[in-house]
C-alpha cells in the first residue's frame, strides 16, 4: 500500500508537470496531422488511407513517447530531484514503472488522433480492435523504454534529444514504413529485424487491413519481448551507473 | 550505549583515485554526530555511501545492528536526507512539494498534508506555502529542503552541509531547529566546513581530510587532546607598574608555572598542571598593580583542528562561500 502510495503520487507529477502541459498536449495533435499532410501531398492524388495508417500510428508513438521519457529523466537527473525517488523506500521497478506509464499514456493519447482522424475524416477501417489496441500499447510501451534506455546513457539533457533522435530517424527507414521490409538491401534487412518498430508497424498493418508481412503470432510476443529485455536491461543499469 | 550507524572499513574508490579510505565510526542514538573537513575531504562520498546513493569499494555498513552494506533500501524508511543542494521540483509550490515528498514514504493523503502545513509553520515558510520552489531565495530553499526530508519523521537525519551559502538568519534559524529535532529525539549526522558550526551544534566530531579520519571524540574532547598547556592571562592596567624583572620575579615565588610578560599589560601563566591563580594574582595585588582580569584561556575547536589536520583555517573558507 505504501508503494503503492508512491507510485500513484509520482505518476500524478509527472502527468501534470509534464504531459498534461499544454505545450505537450498540442504536440499530440499537431504531430499527427503534419504526418498525415506529408503523406497525403506525397502520395499525391490517390490517398491509400490504410497503407498510411499505420504508419503515421507509429510514428505519433514513436516520436511523442521516446524524448518526453528520456529528457524529463535526465532534467530530473541534472537537477538531483531524481535523487529523491532513489532514496525513497520503493523498489527500482516501482519507481521505473512510475515514471513509464505516464509515457505510455501520452504514446497511447498520441495515436488516438490520427485514428481518429483516419477513421471519420477518410473513412478508414479497423479489420481487428483488439489486435490495433494491443499493437498502440506495445509499441507505446516499447518506444517508451527505448527512451528509458536512452536516459541511462545521456548525462544532459541535449544529449537525451540528440540520442532520441539517432535512434528514431534510422528507425523511421528500417521499420518498413516507406519501403516494406522486404525491397530494402539485403544488408539492411536484418537490421530492421532488431529493432522492435518493425513489429509494431507489422502488428498495425495487420489490424487496419491485414497487410502484414509477419505472423502476428510471432510479431506480439518479439514486442513483449522487447519491452522485457528493455525493462530489465534499464534497471540494471540505472543500479550500475547512477548509483556509482 | 546504542550505535544507531556504524561504518566499517569503509572505502571508495573512483578508479585510482581513493576519495574514502578506510574510515570507521559509529554514531550514538540521540546523538549530533558531525563530520569537518576541507573541500574535497570526502564528506559527501561518505554520505552517499550510507544513504545508499553511492556504492562502498570496501568496507560494512550496519544500522541499528543489521549490515546493510549493498542494500540500504532496508533502512530508507529510517532515514532523512538533505543534500548538498536544495533539490526539490522548481516548477510545484513549497507545499505540493512537501506533499509529494511525503508521499514517497507512503504517507496517506491527510497525513501528509498535516504534516506539511505543519512542517511550513516550524520553518516559517507558511506564507510562502504557494509560491512555486522557484520564487524561492537560498535560505528559504534550503529550509523547504531540511523540511521535506523530515516529512516522514525520520529517525535519522543526514544534512550534507546545511549551512552552507545561505543568509545569516537562516544560518540561525537552521541552527535552532537541528538542536532542537535532536532535543525531539533526532539522531543527527551532519557535515560541514565550518569549524564553529561543529563547536556549537554537535556532540561529537570526526575530523575528516584526504579521504581518512584524523581523529574522533567529544567536542571538549579534542580539545583536551589538543591543549599542550593550562594557560591564565592576567590584564593589568599598564601605569605605576615596574615591570622590570617581573617574569622573574614571578618565577622566583612560583616555580612551578612559566610567566611571560605579553603587551605591557598581561600576564601569561601557563603550566603542565592546574594553575591556582588566586596566590598568583595576590601576589600581583601587592607588587601594587590594578588587576583588571583574570581569565582562563581555553583552546578552541579550531585550535585542535588546525594541529591535529595541519590544514590552515583560511583552507576551510574558500570555494563554498560561491554558491
Ligand atoms: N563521481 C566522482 N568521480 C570521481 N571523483 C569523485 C567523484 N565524486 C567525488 N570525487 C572526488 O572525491 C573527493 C571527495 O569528494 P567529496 O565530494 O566527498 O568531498 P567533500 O568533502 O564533500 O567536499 P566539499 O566540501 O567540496 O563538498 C574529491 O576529490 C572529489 O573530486
Ligand atoms: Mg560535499
Amino acid at each position: 500500500m505504501k508503494s503503492f502510495i508512491a507510485f500513484w503520487n509520482i505518476l500524478v507529477k509527472d502527468m501534470k508537470n509534464y504531459y498534461l502541459k499544454p505545450p505537450n498536449i498540442s504536440w499530440g495533435i499537431i504531430f499527427p496531422f503534419a504526418w498525415m499532410l506529408m503523406m497525403f501531398i506525397k502520395s499525391g492524388t490517390v490517398f491509400d488511407i490504410a497503407s498510411v495508417f499505420p504508419g503515421i500510428v507509429a510514428m505519433s508513438i514513436l516520436f511523442g513517447t521516446t524524448s518526453m521519457l528520456s529528457v524529463t529523466i535526465t532534467f530530473e537527473r541534472k537537477a538531483r530531484s531524481f535523487e529523491r525517488l532513489l532514496l525513497a523506500p520503493i523498489s527500482l521497478e516501482m519507481l521505473v514503472l512510475s515514471k513509464i506509464i505516464g509515457a505510455i499514456l501520452f504514446g497511447i493519447f498520441n495515436s488516438i488522433v490520427p485514428i481518429f482522424i483516419s477513421i471519420f475524416f477518410f473513412g478508414a477501417g479497423v479489420m481487428n480492435w483488439p489486435v490495433l489496441a494491443a499493437g498502440i500499447i506495445l509499441l507505446s510501451v516499447v518506444s517508451t523504454l527505448s527512451g528509458l534506455f536512452i536516459a541511462v546513457t545521456a548525462k544532459e539533457v541535449f544529449e537525451a534529444q540528440t540520442y532520441s533522435n539517432f535512434y528514431r530517424f534510422p528507425m523511421i527507414f528500417l521499420c518498413g514504413l516507406f519501403v516494406p521490409v522486404s525491397q530494402l538491401p539485403v544488408f539492411v534487412q536484418p537490421l530492421s529485424y532488431m529493432v522492435p518498430v518493425t513489429y509494431g508497424v507489422d502488428v498495425l498493418r495487420y489490424s487496419i487491413s491485414e497487410s502484414n508481412t509477419l505472423s502476428i503470432l510471432l510479431s506480439l510476443p518479439v514486442l513483449l519481448g522487447f519491452c522485457v529485455l528493455l525493462f530489465y536491461t534499464s534497471i540494471f543499469n540505472i543500479k550500475r551507473k547512477w548509483i556509482v | 550505549m546504542n550505535k544507531i550507524i556504524e561504518a566499517v572499513n569503509l572505502s571508495k574508490n573512483y578508479g585510482s583515485f581513493s576519495a574514502v579510505n578506510d574510515i570507521s565510526f559509529y554514531v550514538k542514538q540521540g546523538e549530533i554526530f558531525g563530520l569537518l573537513g576541507p573541500n574535497g575531504a570526502g564528506k559527501t562520498t561518505t554520505i552517499n555511501m550510507l544513504i545508499g546513493m553511492a556504492k562502498t569499494s570496501d568496507g560494512k555498513i550496519i544500522y541499528k545492528g543489521g549490515d546493510v552494506t549493498g542494500n540500504i533500501k532496508k533502512a530508507q524508511r529510517l532515514i532523512g536526507v538533505v543534500a548538498d543542494e536544495s533539490n526539490l521540483y522548481d516548477e510545484m509550490t513549497g507545499y505540493d512539494n512537501l506533499c509529494f515528498c511525503g508521499s514517497l514514504y507512503g504517507l496517506p493523503a491527510k497525513v501528509r498534508a498535516k504534516r506539511a502545513t505543519e512542517l511550513l509553520d516550524i520553518f516559517q515558510l507558511s506564507e510562502a506555502a504557494q509560491k512555486k520552489f522557484k520564487a524561492y531565495s537560498r535560505g528559504m530553499k534550503r529550509k523547504l529542503t531540511i523540511a521535506a526530508a523530515l516529512i516522514h519523521q525520520p529517525e535519522i537525519l543526514f544534512m550534507d552541509e546545511p549551512t552552507t551559502g545561505i543568509d545569516v538568519a537562516s544560518v540561525r534559524q537552521i541552527r535552532n531547529l537541528i538542536k532542537k529535532l535532536n532535543a525531539d529525539g533526532t539522531t543527527i549526522f551532519l557535515t560541514t566546513h565550518y569549524i564553529e558550526e561543529a563547536e556549537r551544534l554537535c556532540d561529537r566530531v570526526a575530523f575528516i581530510s584526504k579521504g581518512g579520519i584524523i581523529n574522533i571524540d567529544t567536542v571538549a574532547g579534542l580539545v583536551e587532546a589538543a591543549r599542550d598547556a593550562n594557560v591564565v592571562e592576567v590584564l593589568f592596567e599598564a601605569e605605576r607598574v615596574n615591570k622590570k624583572n617581573l617574569e622573574e620575579r614571578l618565577k622566583n615565588k612560583f616555580p612551578h608555572v612559566e610567566c611571560l610578560l605579553k603587551d605591557g599589560n598581561t600576564v601569561k601563566i601557563l603550566s603542565q598542571e592546574q594553575i591556582d591563580i588566586a596566590p598568583i594574582v595576590g601576589s600581583l595585588a601587592d607588587e601594587g598593580m590594578t588587576i583588571l582580569e583574570a581569565r582562563l584561556i581555553k583552546p578552541s575547536l579550531e585550535d585542535a583542528f588546525v594541529k591535529m589536520t595541519g590544514i590552515e583555517i583560511d583552507m576551510m573558507k574558500k570555494e563554498k562561500e560561491k554558491r
